[in-house]
């Protein structure tokens, strides 16, 4: 056993509860790897196994009100926020009944009606968003926040600077999680980066932030708690930095060969769900109920997964709409 | 009816906009003292700082903040100072607030302005006065306007505030200073594809939009002079686009002129042009003509930016090669 989280006054029951979540986010992308494999699964899908506990540890401290932006990498956000699975997967596999009508994909995931308010294929584009839904909570006067989700490759884009200095100037209800699991795309972010990180940059703009680590789902969830209360009290953003690792490749089809197996067989030793199931073991738990969360996940994903490939294909006429109210986009095409 | 000019006329608008729809706001550089161009003068004092509210110069911000606040339940009005500087939020506008409603299958729109102003105006160079329009009315999702007078620029910004769509809205610079009436009537608002006939008449059609449509007319009245009818049209928005205005002008006259001042190669009157082959080539009589600028950046030395605009003489020349058969 490794890296048991003894510091924490376990809450068996909170823990259990995130031990199911993250088996649930796992056992849904290794679905979706399945229906890549099976040609079922079209595009780009990105995988956040391994990074399971920054999704659910965050999430459990929110509320169906909030609103969280993601990222190329969302389903556990998604899932998190309480979006259901089976429409998730309908959505990977382009279906009708997917939560975006099959249009979207895995990149642009979102679930409106839970108050995720989208996945997003271009990096760091979130985090401007982001500040806008939150200036709008203010300006409305309303009782949430917004959290917004991205990597590590996200600091070195312009958006970061620009998003964060507004949430800050205009003391915006935002927590910003940097979930960094080591790489931009293929490329470890550390050889690309200057200076001492995310959450300097943030504290640089006067954005309080705190590091964690963000394999222990229990760590996350206590950083986060503290910087939230600060958020919902009206005192501007916060940062919270949460170092992972990503298991897979930078996408389903990345071999990830830029990094060592020894690498890889050492950070599996801290994944999160392990950890959660250690940590629960030695609290007290039985085995058989562990097994038990982790075949739940597996056959409510199995059961998604079915029902997604035996969904049909969205009806043509749906590619022309939503585009928008004025102008028909079937004007002078073909 | 009151005469006021093209830039009191925009104030006005948002000014009415503001006071008649609390989820109304507007944010960019500078709107605090009433904006660059003053387009935005008492409005800060009026709606309070939160609803008429300075940025940062942070282009992706402002107009990524406003696709996140418009898709939380907010009409954002956001301004751009000069559609060249709009040009560092590119994925904020073309990315995501065209997309975000089509590519989450209809869950949330993007209701927000985008106020880019465009044009040649007092040597500003070649960062400051490109236009741009034609870039826009590309992509799917947005809409373009381009108001070519004070009753328009009232009529189309109350339009596009209360748009569900996200509007690209190119205000010329050199007309904030043009003077005409306006209706007071708190709910003038002037439909998006419904083109303005500037001036009737029989033997050329001339189309354009925004400060060009004023080089038009004046170029129809120099040709009257001659003994050629022309007839000018002015688009109002270039998505959409009055087809059916165009056609019927063509119709009549069966000459066809279109003329911007934006670049030729690839701008929108390559657009109208070709629809125009494609669907009514039987009733043109003489090739058409766009005119637009040379594909030259801008100069700042008067004379080197009065070779790329498209001026009244071309226009002149244009029409007279058409009715004459001689090419100018």
């Amino acid at each position: 056993m490794t890296d048991i989280p003894v510091a924490h006054n376990i809450d068996i029951s909170r823990l259990r509860a995130h031990h199911r979540l993250m088996h649930r986010i796992r056992a849904l992308e290794e679905a979706a790897l399945r229906g890549m494999a099976d040609g079922l699964v079209l595009g780009a899908i990105h995988p956040s196994i391994g990074q399971e506990a920054v999704a659910v540890g965050v999430s459990a401290l929110l509320e169906p009100r909030d609103l969280v932006l993601s990222t190329h990498r969302g389903h556990g956000h998604t899932l998190a926020k309480g979006a259901d699975p089976t429409a998730m997967m309908r959505e990977l596999f382009g279906r009708v009944g997917g939560t975006c009508g099959g249009k979207g994909g895995s990149m642009h995931i979102a679930d409106f009606s839970v108050g995720m308010l989208g996945a997003n294929g271009v990096v760091a584009a979130n985090i401007v968003i982001a500040a806008g839904a939150a200036h709008a909570i203010k300006l409305k006067r309303e009782d949430r926040v917004v959290v917004c989700f991205f990597g590590d490759g996200a600091i070195n884009r312009g958006p970061f600077l620009e998003g964060l200095n507004w949430a800050a100037v205009f003391a915006l209800p935002v927590l910003f999680v940097c979930e960094d699991n080591g790489f931009a795309a293929t490329t470890r972010t550390a050889s690309m980066t200057a200076g001492a990180g995310p959450g300097a940059r943030a504290r640089s703009l006067g954005i309080p932030s705190e590091e964690v680590d963000g394999n222990d789902v229990l760590a996350v969830e206590d950083a986060a708690s503290s910087l939230l209360a600060a958020v919902r009290n009206g005192g501007g953003p916060r940062f919270l930095h949460a170092r992972t690792y990503r298991m897979t490749g930078h996408t389903g089809a990345d071999p990830a060969s830029y990094r060592t197996v020894a690498e890889v067989e050492a950070q599996r030793g801290r994944d999160p769900i392990r950890r959660a199931r250690e940590a629960l073991l030695q609290a007290g738990v039985s085995a058989d109920d562990l097994a038990a969360d982790e075949a739940a996940a597996v056959a409510e994903m199995e059961r998604a997964y079915a029902e997604a490939r035996d969904a049909a294909f969205p009806d043509t006429a749906t590619a022309f709409a939503d585009v928008q109210d004025v102008g028909s986009p079937l004007v002078d095409a073909y | 009816m009151a005469v006021i000019s093209y830039l009191e006329a925009g104030r006005q608008a948002l000014a009415e906009e503001l006071a008649r729809d609390p989820t109304v706001w507007a944010v960019g550089e500078d709107l605090g003292r009433g904006g660059v161009f003053g387009q935005y003068r008492g409005l800060a004092e009026r709606f309070g700082p939160e609803r008429v509210s300075d940025a940062p110069i942070s282009e992706a911000a402002i107009l990524g903040a406003a696709v996140g606040a418009a898709l939380t339940g907010t009409r954002p009005v956001v301004e751009m100072r000069f559609s060249d500087f709009a040009l560092c939020a590119v994925d904020e506008l073309v990315n995501q607030a065209a997309k975000a409603r089509f590519m989450f299958g209809g869950q949330a729109r993007v209701p927000l302005v985008v106020r880019e102003p465009i044009g040649m105006w007092r040597s500003s160079a070649a960062q400051h006065s490109q236009s741009l329009e034609a870039w826009y009315a590309h992509v799917p999702g947005l809409v373009v306007a381009c108001p070519a007078t004070p009753a328009d620029n009232k009529g189309l910004l109350k339009s596009a505030i209360r748009c569900d769509d996200p509007v690209v809205y190119m205000e010329h610079k050199n007309l904030w200073g043009l003077e005409g009436e306006v209706p007071e009537d708190t709910e003038f608002t002037v439909p998006f594809g419904q083109a303005r006939i500037a001036r009737a008449g029989q033997d050329v059609t001339i189309v354009s939009w925004s400060g060009q449509v004023h080089v038009a007319s004046r170029a129809a009245e120099t040709l009257a002079e001659g003994g050629i009818d022309a007839e000018v049209i002015d688009l109002r928005t270039l998505w959409p686009w009055d087809k059916p205005a165009v056609f019927a002008s063509i119709e009549k006259t069966g000459r066809l002129i279109v003329t911007h001042e934006a670049v030729a190669v690839a701008g929108f009157g390559a657009e109208i042009v070709a629809t125009v082959a494609e669907h009514r080539s039987a009733h043109l009589k003489v090739p058409p003509r766009r005119l637009g600028a040379p594909r030259a950046p801008i100069s700042y030395a008067p004379p080197l930016e009065d070779v790329v605009r498209v001026g009244e003489a071309a226009i002149v020349a244009a029409a007279r090669g058409m009715m004459g058969g001689v090419k100018a």
